[in-house]
């Protein structure tokens, strides 16, 4: 259960996706959510949801890795439609029983919803699958660096710094939690069965260990960095640098065009 | 000038007030360019404490230790005497700062400010020096504990330092790991003039240093070539280590009327000496 969390997001299928640059991605990303909730009327959305679906084979990520991702937010999914339903009274009533009404409106309204949940998760998966965790970082940074005209490079580092460690001791700490369960259950420990408040008392035993021996690695990492001339990132250099490509600009040309279109069809429609 | 370290009368405490804490006491002790040290010493003897005062990660309390002339108490060289003398510890996985391989490997010289190409020609480098090029864009969590070790060594052999000291690199390793660890230090010093220190529990691997310390409670009680060292096993035994089962087993032969030279360490040579020994 815990492998599953080794931070396998990132498929390295070697698409035209994945060669744009990681700030491109990230910007076009957030660019794309935006759009989804701009488009209004239901021609701009198709258009969007036929744009995702070319998306999805572009990545050459089987669909199967999407509908993962969508199944994991489907309670969320179903509970925020049922909400929708009942939300507004506007429009004409087609169902009505005991208190509750239901308008043509809400039903409206609850599909738009769900369908941009859909497009949502499907593009942030698409962003985390073709990304591997250290791009999004040095992405990030980039992004970030003009705040070290303000006086904040400083933190921007430290971000990036923070960031890149925890990428790194995700594995190890799943490795070092599954250590301790094991020492823990040989002592006796069970944590399949029992009441929850059993359960979470499980827990402790393994929190514990894991907590002084976080720390402990912590202390050993901060000397090893420093041994190797860490000094808070002052005239820090990187062997990976960013650079756009042509195919970059190609995305942001396609991303304006679909924004051209959404706001075409929101005016016409 | 001939040493690359130099401890002069130097004393260090982990506390200020309780002189118990006292780890070492007017130490003195010099490393030469381009030498192998090996240093033993039981648990707690101030091993690693010797090694972090030897790139300024600790500074003495009183005395001075000098890296190629440069006190490691002054601030503003502290780069120069941090990318002079490397550093690689007992845990592979808390000096591995990022998660592929090339990136962590090019830390250091990031650090340094050195300019991308450069990094990137250092990085191939020292890479390849490990013998691990190959596995340059791969995560260090799915590597072994003895490649994840010779990825710690590119990534201080990649800010080209003149010395590196191991403090007991192969003790979380198997035989196989710790074999491959030590033959890319032999090959550091021998192929590349790298200075090392080697801080070790195991005996054996005191026969490919040129010098062999031993260090009992912060003092050094020992110092000679292995074969000098190992021919007192008396001795090592007093200073609370293990002799290797090779030496003793020789020691306890030569009681009983065999001849031998003095100091055979390796599997080895102790059957060649043994059956050299049993047919005069
Ligand atoms: N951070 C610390 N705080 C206080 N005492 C310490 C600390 N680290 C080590 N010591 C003490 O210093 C002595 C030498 O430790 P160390 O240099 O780690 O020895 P070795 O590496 O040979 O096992 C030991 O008695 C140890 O208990
Ligand atoms: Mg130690």
């Amino acid at each position: 259960m815990l492998n599953d969390f080794t931070l396998g997001q990132y498929f390295p299928t070697n698409s035209l996706i994945h060669r744009l640059d990681p700030r491109i991605k990230l910007l076009l990303t957030l660019g794309f959510l935006i759009l989804i909730f701009c488009a209004t009327n239901i021609y701009a959305l198709t258009l969007i949801i036929f744009f995702v679906v070319c998306l999805i084979f572009l990545t050459k990520i089987p669909l199967k890795m999407y509908v993962k991702n969508l199944k994991f937010i489907l309670p969320i999914l179903i509970f925020t439609t049922v909400i929708n339903l009942f939300y507004t009274n506007n429009g004409n009533i087609i169902l009505e029983f005991w208190k509750i009404k239901i308008t043509d409106y809400a039903v409206v309204r609850s599909i738009f919803l769900s369908l941009r949940i859909v497009l949502l998760i499907i593009i942030s998966s698409a962003l985390t699958y073709t990304t591997s965790p250290n791009s999004i970082t040095t992405g990030l940074e980039s992004l970030f660096s003009p705040f070290k005209y303000i006086g904040l490079g400083r933190a921007v580092h430290t971000m990036t710094m923070m960031m890149t460690i925890a990428l790194r001791f995700i594995p190890t700490l799943v490795e070092e939690t599954q250590k301790i369960m094991n020492a823990q259950k040989a002592r006796g420990v069970n944590f399949e069965n029992g009441s929850l408040i059993q359960r979470i008392k499980a827990i402790i035993p393994i929190l514990i260990p894991l907590l002084i021996s976080s720390v402990k690695s912590a202390y050993d990492l901060a000397e090893a960095m420093e041994s190797r001339c860490y000094n808070g990132g002052e005239n820090k250099t990187n062997l990976k640098v960013l650079k756009i490509q042509k195919s970059d600009y190609l995305a942001v040309l396609f991303f304006i065009i679909c924004c051209l279109i959404v706001f075409l069809f929101n005016i016409v429609f | 000038m001939n040493n690359i370290i130099e401890f002069n009368n130097v004393t260090y405490n982990y506390s200020s007030e309780d002189a118990d804490y006292i780890v070492l006491k007017d130490f003195n002790l010099n490393i030469k360019k381009g030498s192998f040290t090996v240093i033993l010493g039981h648990n707690g003897s101030g091993k690693s404490t010797l090694a972090k005062l030897m790139n300024g990660l600790y500074k003495p309390q009183s005395g001075s230790v000098l890296v190629n002339g440069i006190n490691t108490l002054d601030e503003e060289l502290d780069l120069k005497v941090k990318s002079t003398v490397g550093m690689v510890f007992q845990n592979p996985d808390n000096q591995i700062v990022a998660s592929v391989v090339e990136e962590d490997v090019a830390f250091g010289p990031e650090n340094l400010g050195l300019p991308q190409e450069e990094i990137r020609q250092r990085v191939d480098s020292a890479l390849k020096t490990v013998n691990m090029y190959e596995h340059k864009n791969d995560m260090p969590h799915k590597l072994s504990g003895g490649q994840k070790q010779r990825i710690a060594i590119a990534g201080v052999i990649a800010m080209l330092p003149e010395c590196i000291v191991l403090d007991e690199p192969t003790a979380m390793l198997d035989p196989k790991g710790r074999q491959d660890v030590i033959d890319t230090i032999y090959k550091l010093n021998k192929e590349h003039g790298i200075t090392i220190v080697l801080i070790t529990h195991f005996m054996e691997q005191a026969k490919y240093a040129d010098r062999v310390l031993v260090l009992n409670n912060g003092e050094i009680t020992a110092d000679g070539t292995p074969i000098e060292v190992f021919s007192k096993p008396e001795f090592l035994k007093n200073s609370g280590l293990d002799i290797p089962q090779t030496t003793e087993l020789i020691f306890e032969l030569a009681k009983k009327g065999l001849n031998f030279k003095n100091g055979i360490i390796s599997v080895d040579d102790t059957a060649n000496a043994i059956a050299a020994a049993l047919r005069k």
